[in-house]
């Protein structure tokens, strides 16, 4: 109660700092700055590591071994969708690692200036089909989404799973009229869950992770549009022996296999 | 008309937080007109997914607004004319969309008239498929937009009183003309602001749309959800069709506020 109490607090002391930082914006229109931030006062190393969403299983895996082979050090995620994510940075958010989902939003944060080391490519991940468990449509091929009778939910164009959908539909040479064009895989993903929809476009990890409700099932067509996935330090960083750490932990073949469980493929096969 | 004066209820500080509060509001608001291309608004604003969001957005609004006046009239009428614990209990209920994340909805509105949902399997015998039509979208903005309405005309008729009504009845009108010559009448403000705000309401909906209608070109994907889309493709055209959202809201603000003064104007 007191603990909540205390967070409810808190948050109204931020809010009341954002509206402080408003006053003397108005008042002098001049850049507003807080000092609020991660001030870790312990002698312990706190790593921020900021990875895509689909990255979060694996990830925290990697994270808590990490945190075991080096004793004090704790590693804090930050995860979401790539181009958030770096749109956070740029806007001054404290991290020490930054893994993408692909490579252009990694290309992105380097012409912003924010990475310390070169990005590695780490993972590749590759499309599936995701039915409900009962698969109601029987679909077992690409082909089968083109059917007009079959409720297919895909990634919009604009979103990067979208874009690795419609460069499978090409290199099929068919074309999947879609009854939604969402805007994440995982909001996909939670159409078919629910069978609303009776197939959809989404990442092997996807499938992987969404246990029972959901099928996957491969098909060749999905060579045509692989994902890399980056990762590099940043330039922001206070720990940067511990960033490079990190990176090797995921780079190691024991991270490797962790990403591997969870459906990754390696980056140079 | 009254002088154009800044009352502070003879507490001058009051001003301050005052201050900071429409600060709060409208800053962003002009940080955004701020930033916005002009030179590219109007491509990037009458692009063919922009106008065929617009254009759903404007006709879905419109069937839910109706939809909200003929379920949400007479609940209103219902809710101020009755007392006691089951008027609360109903209340309850009626005003749950208000206090209750959109997202929610979507997701209470999918368990029940979703493909596997309570009520789902009856109309797919029917042969009616809401999920990811249009159908579901005005689903949706009523869900969401209905108290607003209830809200608004249950305040008004609660206010009226019954009074004029009685008069009524004893000069030997019945109900139902009571009802259509004293009573609506006299709660018309309330129910013509009630309506106006239920259409902005449902302009605004975003989550319980994405949530339970899907988002596609045309069919489902209502001005917010292009805007929501756009950040991650074209965060210009985003901010543009953001500012044409705000002219939208400010253009039904000031539509209240003239109406409103129309009809209060004469009654003291």
């Amino acid at each position: 109660m007191s603990a909540r109490w205390a967070r409810t607090r808190s948050y109204a002391v931020r809010a009341g700092a954002a509206v402080t930082g408003l006053t003397l914006l108005v008042a002098c229109s001049g850049p507003a700055s807080s000092g609020e931030g991660a001030a870790t006062t312990s002698a312990d190393t706190t790593l921020t590591v900021f990875a895509a969403a689909s990255l979060q299983t694996p990830f925290e895996a990697i994270g808590a071994a990490f945190e075991e082979a080096n004793p004090g050090t704790t590693v804090r995620f930050g995860f979401g969708g790539s181009s958030g994510l770096v749109a956070q940075l740029t806007e001054g958010a404290p991290a020490d690692v930054l893994a993408t989902a692909n490579e252009a939003t990694m290309t992105t944060a380097e012409s912003a200036g924010l990475l310390a080391g070169t990005p590695r490519p780490f993972a590749t991940n590759v499309l599936q089909i995701a039915v409900p468990a009962d698969n109601p449509r029987r679909v077992d091929a690409l082909a089968d989404l083109a059917d007009p009778a079959t409720k297919v939910v895909l990634c919009a164009p604009a979103v990067p799973c979208g874009a690795a959908s419609l460069a499978v539909e090409k290199a099929a040479g068919i074309d999947i009229t879609p009854v939604s064009e969402e805007q994440s895989v995982t909001d996909v993903l939670g159409k078919v869950r629910s069978g609303e929809a009776d197939a959809g476009l989404v990442y092997v990890t996807d499938v992987r992770g969404a246990g029972d409700s959901v099928r996957g099932i491969d098909f060749p067509e999905a060579a045509k549009a692989v994902n890399t996935y980056p990762i590099a330090t940043l330039k922001g960083s206070e720990n940067a022996s511990f960033a490079i750490k990190f990176v090797a932990a995921v780079t190691s073949p024991d991270g490797q296999r962790v990403l591997r469980d969870a459906g990754f493929s390696p980056a140079t096969p | 008309m009254r002088g154009a004066r800044l009352g502070v209820a003879g507490v001058p500080w009051l001003l301050v937080p005052a201050a900071l509060g429409t600060a709060l509001v409208a800053l962003p608001v002009v940080a955004m007109a701020l930033t916005v291309e002009w030179s590219q608004f109007w491509s990037l604003v009458t692009s063919e997914p922009s106008r065929d969001a617009l254009w759903l957005s404007l006709r879905t609004a419109t069937v839910s607004t109706l939809l909200c006046l003929v379920l949400g009239v007479p609940l209103a009428l219902v809710l101020a004319r009755s007392h006691g614990r089951a008027a609360t209990l109903l209340r309850s209920v009626v005003l749950l969309p208000l206090v209750l994340p959109p997202v929610v909805g979507g997701i209470a509105l999918l368990q029940a008239f979703g493909r596997r949902g309570l009520l789902g399997g009856s109309f797919t015998a029917l042969g009616v498929d809401i999920a990811f039509t249009t159908t579901a979208v005005v689903i949706a903005q009523t869900f969401v937009a209905m108290p607003f309405l209830v809200l608004s005309l249950e305040g008004a008729l609660r206010s009226t009183g019954t009074r004029f009504e009685d008069v009524a009845a004893t000069l030997g009108a019945a109900p139902s003309l009571t009802l259509r010559r004293v009573t609506l009448p006299l709660a018309l403000p309330g129910l013509v602001s009630g309506t106006i705000l239920a259409f902005a309401r449902c302009l605004g909906e975003f989550g319980a749309t994405i949530t339970f209608a899907g988002s596609l070109q045309g069919t489902t994907r209502t001005l917010p959800l292009e805007i929501y889309l756009q950040r991650e493709g074209d965060p210009r055209a985003a901010v543009a069709l953001s500012l044409v959202l705000v002219a939208v809201a400010v253009l039904v603000i000031g539509l209240t506020r003239a109406r409103r003064s129309s009809l209060t104007a004469g009654t003291p």
